[in-house]
């Protein structure tokens, strides 16, 4: 009996546990990528234990692949030794990590998996309970295969009512970003729910998941369903049966209630990810860089919506505008049909998958005084470069838009082809 | 007994120590220049024992470990603050920095007064001004996970079943 989170606890516990207690139990998959991985195995090594079970270590170089100076390449060369040296059955170079954690199938409902990386909440959209921690616990992971945790209390976020045209899940979380708060969820679970979510497919509902960490909740989650099944039975290679585990008679710390039949296309401004703003507050401001990627909003529907503005168009003569897919299946499907070619015949800079751009090590680092409209979760202050760039936040419709413009461009303005 | 050393509300993980000297590990390197930009003295002159006193939300901002780490280094005996940041409250857990919540005593004690602090019971002391205050006292794990000196020298010695006692 409990929220979605108490529920998932209690089952990994063997016991009801409830918000406020603290429980150690299994995880099913510990997760570190190129930038945290080096601590966890420093750790590890402190510790001078074996591992528990090397089928549950799943590592991922993204954040600066293919290594763009000396120290990440010695970086990947130190991961791969130790790959090679504890025989680690997974380590992926095909995209950011949160994607290809969904793709190759390690999320399912009801599981628990930790990851070296704040945007670990992602898994949540598909009912598992997916957190980050730092790097020292996912090494104490390897070695026990367990973490600690204190259930967390949960606010609900009802979304109802159905989006305008041009109107898009990112533009709704960025609206419930900007009303939660950057600390409006701290140590929260954020039970995502309601008529507007139930409907969503699973490529939108992860943009909530994902974005729970920009409010500090623990995680995001989203029940499971018949989508999830689906999207787990055809988008990934999870193999089933899966379990659905839903709330039962929850007590909540506090519902809050969305209905976005109204909104309008949202930004999130410089410098903080809840300063947003509906379009029209921010409209025509000077863009100096576009960048559609990351793994809030580049996966492949994501890239039909910015092909369909983009087709047969150019982009502005005076404007970077960058796309990196998620992950390389989502980057084959787009080759594939055709998308890539729409994009690049457009003027984009398509590049290889990864964290690319989102944050400032390699392709499309921010000069002094430039401007950049991105569809990533977060805009820290020098995040993508220099200390004195801005970084505004949008869907990817806003950001095809924008391309076009060399401006901040409501999507609804632009004929699609 | 250790002198109180007070900081704002939002303490993030830059202000604990610039992300530049995040490339060591080390905590008493660390340590050298912790919290410099915001209070430049405190390296040089914090003592063993000593106490830092934060505000809401102590420790927001990046995933990294070197922030707690760095107050760690510092041997000040332990954080006091309203709330913490999820991350770095764990982190502090794990590396074995103890952090007790308790908001009016915080409001209560100005930069310099003498404070002293029972952590398993939590009694918070202010002997300058005559005043105790009660935390939520740290769960029995964290205080195992705090005389260990971390939770990576707590799994040398031991299984992590026996945290929870
Ligand atoms: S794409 Fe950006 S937010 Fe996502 S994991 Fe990579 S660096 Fe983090």
């Amino acid at each position: 009996m409990g929220t979605l989170i108490e529920e998932i606890l209690s089952r990994k516990a063997g016991k009801p546990v409830q918000a406020g207690e603290i429980v150690m139990v299994d995880a099913d998959y510990m997760m570190s990528h190129d930038n945290t991985t080096p601590l966890a195995i420093k750790a590890f090594r402190n510790i001078g234990k074996p591992i528990h079970d090397k089928n549950r270590i799943v590592l991922h170089f993204d954040h600066a692949y293919p290594a763009p100076n000396l120290m990440a390449a010695g970086n990947h060369r130190m991961i791969i030794d130790f790959v090679k040296e504890q025989e680690l059955p997974f380590l992926f170079k095909q995209g950011v990590c949160h994607q290809v954690m969904i793709e190759e199938g390690f999320i399912a409902p009801g599981a628990i998996v930790i990851g070296a990386d704040s945007h670990s909440n992602t898994y949540g959209a598909l009912g598992a309970f997916g957190t980050g921690l730092g790097s020292t616990e996912i090494g104490v992971g390897w070695v026990t295969g367990k973490a600690w945790f204190r259930v967390p209390e949960t606010i609900r976020v009802e979304v109802t009512g159905q989006t305008q045209p041009g109107v898009y899940a990112k533009d709704v979380m960025l609206h419930i970003t900007g009303e939660l708060g950057m600390d409006g969820g701290t140590y929260r679970s954020i039970e995502f729910g309601g008529e507007y979510i139930d409907n969503l497919p699973m490529h939108e509902r992860i943009i909530f998941s994902n974005m729970s960490t920009e409010v500090g909740a623990k995680c995001g989650l989203i029940a499971a369903d018949q989508t999830t099944i689906d999207y787990l039975e055809n988008e990934t290679c999870a193999e089933g049966p899966f379990d659905i585990i839903q709330p039962v008679h929850p007590v909540y710390e506090s519902v809050v209630n969305f209905d976005v039949s109204a909104l309008t296309p949202q930004v999130a401004c410089h410098p903080d990810v809840d300063n947003v703003s509906p379009i029209a507050g921010v409209e025509g401001l000077e863009i100096h860089q576009v960048y559609i990627g990351t793994c809030t909003n580049a996966r492949y529907e994501d890239l039909v919506v910015a092909a369909s503005i983009l087709k047969g168009k150019r982009v502005h003569d005076y404007t970077h505008v960058i796309v990196t897919p998620a992950s390389n299946r989502i980057y084959e499907k787009a080759l594939k049909n055709g998308l890539i070619e729409t994009l690049m015949q457009a003027g984009c800079t398509v590049t290889q998958p990864g964290c690319g751009a989102c944050i400032g090590r390699h392709g499309g680092i921010l000069a002094a005084g430039e401007r950049a409209l991105t569809t990533m979760n977060r805009n820290f202050i020098g995040r993508m470069g220099s200390p004195e760039a801005e970084i505004y936040l949008s869907s990817p419709a806003t950001a095809a838009a924008s391309a076009l413009t060399g401006r901040i461009t409501d999507p609804r303005t632009i004929q699609e082809n | 007994m250790g002198k109180a050393w007070t900081f704002e509300d939002n303490m993030n993980t830059d202000e604990i120590i610039p992300g530049r000297y995040n490339i060591t590990i080390d905590p008493l390197e660390l340590a050298e220049h912790v919290f410099c930009e915001v209070k430049p003295e405190f390296p040089e002159q914090v003592q063993p024992g000593d106490i830092v006193v934060g505000g809401q939300n102590f420790g927001c901002g990046s995933s990294r470990e070197h922030a707690p780490i760095a107050i760690k280094g510092s041997q000040v005996k332990c954080v006091i603050a309203k709330s913490y940041a999820r991350i770095f409250f764990r982190n502090s857990v794990n590396i074995g920095l103890p952090i007790l919540e308790c908001p009016p005593a915080v409001d209560d004690i100005t930069e310099g007064d003498l404070v002293e602090v029972n952590l398993s019971s939590g009694v918070i002391t202010n002997q300058t001004k005559g005043t105790s205050y009660q935390a939520n006292p740290l769960p029995d794990f964290v205080i195992r996970i705090a005389e260990a000196g971390g939770i990576v020298n707590f799994l040398k010695e031991h299984d992590i079943q026996e945290l929870m006692g």
